[in-house]
């Protein structure tokens, strides 16, 4: 019988915790980029997801993406239900956990995944449509290749390709699948000719710190040990989010002669996602070098859909898409088996390309099949309900035409928003508040 | 009586109100507002992108005084604000046929 490691375990408890966070983190980060009366769909967007991923995780997402080896390519059912996923370790996975905790941990990351994708189409698509692409876009692109990357027997796996957390399974898939959802949408009606400005950025940056907050279970609990490796990987993601603030804030500042704060934000984000493949393989010398590249790198990706007409509306390629790329390319240049010996060396270190090749291999993979995914699950999805918000739901809000329910009232006036109550008066004749009947009763 | 409507700077309205009340003034209507006149906007920045914010905050404060006191208090309200600068504001002055307080029913000079 494998021997449980208590302090592991308790680290890598808590860790699934920390990550659990991101996922509502990344809702405020989102939310308060957005405008007014679409806020509460854009949270809704990640919040929704702890949900429906959840559940299909226990039902057959876990199998699929861990589970026991097809080719190379996706996991079978044998684990569905949790299926013998208990408290005895998996000494493939984590010698000295229990299983479960491992499959809780990685859940958290197939949540985050599908959420980071919503911010290249907020503010413009429907429901329905978002809730059943999400269910065939985790299951045929997120669970297939989160067990390419990590699974027993997945291919680029077996490869040799480094991904310590997660850069080309979380950021590149989503980034990617977001560029091609925005460019299959449109762009929002108005863009170009109505500003269209963050309408809470507070919102952002609390977002902002519990991303970061969380990202210190993301990559050191990828370690799966407390041990020194994870110490090593929260080093090293401490350091690149705080040289991406600094590289997007000064880039930012030289351009157009202010530093925001939603820069500083945003820096920070991109230098998270640029070490997430690479935590736990480089030195904290290389992570200022990532952290210090993927603000500038960033921050040009955000601009260059204005360029090439893309709406992106929150950046998810921009950012997780391009920082993303960036750090498993990276990964390649400055990985070093001094840091972690099951690792390999890049091409600082080896002087060769090897790793380096592998690694875009890895990132072309994920490009196409991401892409290719994405535009089939789009056009299937849309034929049943329409992905696209009609002009007059659009210029409403989601908020109202999808949830029915407002994040501010407008005009404050006893009982509610300004039209949704009237007064009534019962046989008693005292007057009293009744709700209208679109309003549902609390 | 007259209605002045003075829009001002919002960081002189607690003064302006200070300085009317000891004036004589018992009430007033102070909204929040936006606008634009000889006063240049401001640009704003998000992830690159630049705007401008042509309409700026204002505070409208409303008062309802008799004839007599009109001057007077346009003096107060033009001392207390001005700074001298584009974006002071500005005064306009209304005739108001009458005033009724709610609670009692007094109609004309009485209700204010």
């Amino acid at each position: 019988m494998l021997r449980i490691d208590t302090g592991d375990t308790a680290f890598i408890l808590m860790s699934a915790a920390l990550v659990m966070l991101m996922t509502p983190g990344l809702a405020f980060f989102y939310g308060g980029m957005v405008r007014k009366q679409n806020v509460l769909s854009t949270m809704m967007h990640s919040f929704i997801m702890i949900g429906m991923v959840s559940v299909l995780w226990v039902l057959y997402g876990y199998s699929l993406a861990f589970g026991p080896d097809n080719h190379g390519l996706i996991g079978n059912f044998d684990w569905a239900l949790f299926n013998g996923v208990g408290s005895e370790p998996n000494p493939d996975y984590a010698a000295t956990i229990p299983h479960n905790v491992f499959a809780m941990f990685q859940l958290m990351f197939a949540i985050i995944t599908t959420a980071l994708i919503s911010g290249a189409f907020a503010e413009r698509i429907r429901f329905p449509f978002f809730m059943l692409f999400m269910v065939l876009w985790v299951t045929v692109i997120y669970f297939p290749v989160a067990h390419w990357v990590w699974g027993v027997g997945g291919w680029l796996r077996t490869l040799g390709a480094l991904d310590f957390a997660g850069g080309t399974v979380v950021h590149i898939t989503s980034g990617v699948s977001g560029l091609v959802l925005a460019m299959l949408l449109g762009k929002r009606r108005g863009l170009g000719t109505i500003p269209m400005p963050p309408h809470h950025l507070p919102l952002t940056v609390l977002g902002a710190a519990l991303l970061w907050f969380g990202w210190f279970g993301f990559n050191a609990g990828s370690a799966l040990g407390a041990n020194g490796l994870a110490g090593s990987a929260l080093v090293t993601t401490n350091t690149a989010a705080a040289a991406g603030v600094v590289g997007w804030v000064m880039v930012e500042w030289m351009r157009q002669g202010k530093a925001t704060l939603l820069g500083a934000a945003s820096g920070a984000v991109a230098g998270l996602v640029a070490i997430t493949p690479a935590a736990g393989f480089v030195t904290p010398g290389a992570a200022v070098v990532m952290g210090l590249i993927s603000g500038p790198l960033c921050y040009m990706g955000v601009l260059m859909k204005h360029r090439l007409g893309y709406d992106d509306a929150l950046d998810a390629f921009g950012i997780h898409g391009l920082g993303g790329t960036w750090g498993a390319i990276a990964t390649g240049i400055f990985a070093t088996t001094a840091v972690n010996s099951a690792g390999a060396d890049g091409l600082l270190y080896s002087g060769n390309v090897d790793l380096l090749i592998k690694q875009l291999i890895a990132v072309a993979a994920s490009y196409a099949f991401a892409t290719a995914a994405t535009i089939i699950i789009y056009y299937a999805v849309n034929g049943i309900t329409k992905a696209r918000a009609t002009a007059e739901e659009e210029y409403t809000g989601l908020d109202l035409t999808q949830h029915g329910e407002e994040a501010y009232a407008g005009f404050a006036v006893q009982g509610g928003s300004f039209g949704h109550t009237s007064l009534n008066s019962d046989p008693s004749g005292l007057p009293k508040m009744v709700t209208m009947p679109n309003q549902p009763h609390l | 009586m007259k209605k002045i409507e003075a829009i001002i700077r919002p960081v002189k309205l607690d003064e302006v109100k200070d300085a009317l009340n000891k004036a004589g003034v018992r009430g007033m209507t102070v909204t929040q507002v936006a606008g634009c006149g000889l006063q240049k906007g401001k640009k704003g920045f998000y992830r690159g992108s630049e705007y401008s914010i042509d309409l700026l905050p204002k505070v409208k404060l409303e008062v309802i005084v008799p004839d007599a006191m009109v001057d007077q208090l346009l003096d107060i309200i033009t001392t207390q604000v001005r700074s001298g600068e584009i974006g002071d504001g500005k005064i306009f002055v209304y005739p108001v046929e009458t005033a009724v307080r709610i609670r009692t029913g007094e109609k004309g000079e009485e209700a204010l």
